[in-house]
């Protein structure tokens, strides 16, 4: 009797560390995540348009269906990358996810504070590589410093009232998230 | 003999409490510092990339893009205020108040998180399109039939969820339930 107890717990106890190995695990074996499913959809580096959310077919489930949205899928391991946005009828927001879909960055139109949301995008190591006189010059240009090579940017765009949409559609139809033409010094 | 046995119950235990409880604590939403405000919760951690292992999991098992921070949180309901599930076929009434934010949007999603087909395709309203008294107040009617006002349609499915997110608020990681920040109540009224 004294054995089996013995073994119930150490089962238990082995069940904790399956349940944390688990729960530490399934971000990196998901198949199903927002990055994989969209992943087929999106070429990399380049702003793709969402279909909007309908009862049938969602790209994503918990899609707010009052806003147009659109994603890039980036890789920066060629080089940083530039976004451009302008700013849709009512609110528009630019969220940063990494590869395993955790937001570590997000503007909206109002902290931007123009008609376009413009920033630059590249890893730690890029940023420190920059030339100095380049962040000095350019001091309003926002940079966004990306803890992974790859990742998405949600773009969207709200549309108070469903009148709004084409508009919101079109603002969005003209981001850009694109290798920044300079070619980058070779070090 | 008895040894094999013995690992082999160990093993059946731990795989069953170890995988049962994450099931478990990802179907219920265990990601850590919640905020509930009434019959609403958000996770305004979850958008930040100070994420618990929990809330990754989560999001890497529903699909879906987590709200940031820097854009807004999403507060959800499954319950009124009495702690009864939300049921499509009831008439539910959402009415008050909202925090300060500079839009919001109310949505009615299923348990898998998708929107509910209707007949007249509305899946949910923005601050913009509501209809307030005079006190600046607001009441809509989740509802399977027609309603005056402000009507947002179940569809008459059983169970639902509601989602209030705002969009470029001061609600964030430090905000805690107090009168500063009202949610709307929930009640549920005429049940068949």
């Amino acid at each position: 009797m004294m054995r089996w107890l013995l073994l119930l717990l150490g089962g238990a106890l082995l069940g904790g560390i399956v349940h944390l190995a688990t729960v530490m695990a399934l971000p990196r074996t998901a198949t199903h995540d927002a990055y994989s499913r969209l992943a087929a959809g999106a070429p990399v580096n380049t702003v793709v348009a969402l279909q909007p959310p309908t009862p049938d077919n969602a790209p994503m489930p918990l899609m707010d269906p009052a806003f147009v949205s659109a994603v890039c899928r980036y890789d920066l391991s060629a080089g940083p990358l530039k976004l451009t946005v302008p700013v849709g009828p009512a609110y528009t927001s630019v969220s940063f996810y990494t590869r395993f879909d955790v937001a570590y960055y997000a503007i909206n139109d109002r902290a931007a504070g123009r008609r376009i949301i413009e920033l630059d995008l590249m890893t730690a190591e890029q940023h420190n590589q920059m030339p100095e006189d380049v962040d000095v010059t350019a001091a309003d240009r926002l940079i966004v410093e990306s803890p992974s090579t790859t990742g998405l940017i949600a773009i969207r765009a709200l549309a108070p009232e469903p009148g709004l949409m084409p508009m919101a559609r079109a603002s969005l139809a003209s981001a850009r998230c694109e290798r920044e033409d300079v070619p980058k010094t070779a070090k | 003999m008895r040894l094999l046995i013995g690992s082999l119950f160990a093993f059946a235990v731990a795989a069953l409490v170890g995988l049962g409880s994450t099931y478990f604590a990802l179907s219920r939403g265990a990601a850590f510092g919640s905020l509930t405000i009434g019959s609403w919760t958000a996770w305004p951690k979850s958008g930040t990339s100070d994420a618990d292992p929990y809330a990754r999991a989560t999001i890497a098992r529903t699909g879906q893009l987590p709200m940031a921070l820097g854009d807004g949180v999403s507060f959800s309901a499954r319950a009124d205020d009495q702690g009864r599930a939300l049921d499509g076929r009831c008439d539910v009434v959402v009415s008050g108040v909202t925090p300060a934010a500079r839009f919001w949007t109310l949505t009615l999603y299923n348990t898998a998180g998708e929107l509910v087909a209707n007949s007249v395709g509305r899946y949910g309203f923005t601050s913009e399109e509501i209809v307030r008294s005079a006190d600046g107040s607001f009441a809509i009617t989740v509802a399977p039939r027609a309603n005056p006002g402000n009507w947002l349609p179940t569809g008459g499915v059983e169970r639902y969820g509601l989602v209030l997110r705002f969009y470029d608020t001061a609600i964030g990681v430090a905000t805690r339930a107090s009168r500063e920040v009202p949610m709307p109540a929930i009640k549920t009224r005429n049940c068949p």
